[in-house]
């Protein structure tokens, strides 16, 4: 592998802080629109079907190509000279869009999912809208969600393997690199399978804990 | 925006929709052969085999398809076995080599979502079947396969959207489908809007037809096609409606 191995090593920490900045900002966006979709307009529920339906139809590597090639394009023209959009940011941008309309769905199914008695008992004994959220809806609608929610990140982890192919260095660009200069391409891309198959392992694992810990309540 | 490229690309990229579909269809279908036998394995097979199975799904469902491809069409180059054999006329061919990363991907996801259907068909169901005599053959293709396969319908319709949209992966390694022919629209017209939103309305119009086409085949596989019949059906009282003998006592 011979000086790989620490290539390999920044690479991994590369593509953890790609996964956890989009997984975490597609969370919070994803969040706000199924909260703003449950009790919003219906112009504005439209328009969050619209987002969701566009966003789980297209192949999540062309998202990450738009994002990169036309987000390069639109930023020089904004400024009037040439801007490079860097990888990385082209990635998370792409990724937490891709994250987030997969967990709008998530979020939504698992509002619905909360009986409505819970929400008339809220109100009956005085509790704000907020309040109704923060401590009535909110706790039950994470633990629902929470299986669904899990294998979102571990998806999101095997897509971030597509930002290499817009030239950012995580573990597949690596591997590419090292395939190609030492001509071993099965050790190179077995490793990566490798690293993979751990980070995808470790957040099964860390989910179902999550899981045992904080189970859906009342079945 | 230019309207005139995005009318140049919205006739050019239809020519790589057969061979997205191409993929598609054929991977899904030698996927789904492939997983009915191993979900029944994984299902209800003896603890060792259906771990086997397990192992396999696991791998292939915890890697990103990108590192599979490129393990099938550049690793496998390095093995001289391989370049040896005959095998070598389909692995150094991208097109090949695409499909079967597809069909192991998509098998082993199928697999998953079958195994979850068998697994909740009622147990009084398989029962009632061996108590009418059918052979376990018979009640795995008649009684058990029909209920679950209608149970993952919907999971698989995911697996299906899935694919279409993972097929875009074949563009890396050269091949021409919708993806390959936008970015190589994209390097020589440098207008990555225009062609790749063109490309995203095309891949959007084929995932929903698919998300449509999966959700007529569920209805129509639960009511028969006769949904009126159906529900009179239903509302029929449990009674059989001639009377009910009884031997007299003597």
């Amino acid at each position: 592998m011979g000086g790989f191995t620490t290539q390999f090593v920044v690479a991994l920490t590369v593509t953890i802080s790609l996964a956890l900045v989009s997984g975490c900002l597609g969370t919070v966006f994803g969040l706000f629109l199924a909260i703003s979709k449950g009790t919003a307009l219906p112009r504005v529920n439209a328009v969050v079907t619209a987002y969701t339906t566009v966003v789980r139809g297209v192949p999540e590597l062309l998202i990450i190509l738009l994002i990169y090639f036309g987000g390069t394009t639109l930023a020089s023209k904004i400024a009037g000279r040439y801007v490079e959009v860097n990888a990385f940011t082209a990635g998370v941008i792409a990724l937490s869009v891709v994250f987030s309309g997969y967990a709008t769905e998530v979020f939504r199914g698992a509002i619905a999912a909360v009986p409505a008695g819970q929400t008339e008992a809220a109100k009956s004994l005085g509790l704000n809208a907020w309040q109704r959220w923060v401590f009535i809806i909110g706790p039950q609608m994470l633990r629902l969600a929470l299986p669904a929610y899990g294998n979102l990140w571990i998806s999101l982890f095997k897509d971030t393997a597509l930002v290499s192919i817009v030239g950012l260095t995580d573990i597949m660009r690596v591997a590419y690199v090292g395939a190609g200069s030492l001509r071993a391409p099965l050790t190179f891309y077995l490793a990566a399978a490798a690293l993979y198959l751990s980070l995808t392992t470790v957040t099964l694992l860390s989910i179902r804990l999550a899981e045992r810990r904080y189970p859906a309540l009342g079945r | 925006m230019n309207l005139g490229l995005m009318f140049d690309a919205l006739v050019v990229l239809p020519s790589g929709v057969g061979l997205t579909l191409t993929l598609t269809v054929l991977s899904l279908a030698a996927g789904f052969l492939l997983s009915v036998p191993l979900a029944f394995i994984r299902a209800f097979g003896r603890p060792g085999l259906s771990l086997a199975v397990l192992a396999y799904t696991y791998v292939i469902r915890g890697t990103p398809m990108l590192v599979q491809l490129f393990l099938l069409y550049y690793g496998l180059a390095q093995i001289e076995a391989v370049r040896a054999s005959i095998f070598w006329v389909i692995l150094r061919d991208p097109f090949w080599c695409a499909l079967l990363t597809f069909s192991l991907n998509s098998a082993a996801h199928t697999t998953e979502i079958l195994c979850r259907g068998l697994q909740s068909v009622p147990k009084g169901v398989t029962e009632a079947a061996t108590s009418l005599g059918l052979k376990r053959f018979q009640i795995a293709r008649l009684v058990t396969f029909p209920i679950a396969f209608r149970i993952s319908l919907p999971a698989y319709g995911n697996e299906v959207v899935g694919m279409i949209k993972g097929s875009s992966l074949a563009s890396t390694v050269t091949l021409l489908e919708i993806t390959g022919m936008a970015r190589q629209m994209v390097s020589t017209t440098f207008a990555p809007y225009e062609i790749f939103i063109v490309a995203g309305a095309i891949y959007l119009s084929l995932t929903s037809i698919a998300v449509k086409a999966i959700q007529l085949l569920e209805r129509w596989l639960s009511t028969d096609g006769h949904p009126v019949r159906r529900r009179r059906a239903r509302l029929r009282p449990a009674l059989p409606d001639h009377e009910i003998t009884t031997t007299p006592l003597p």
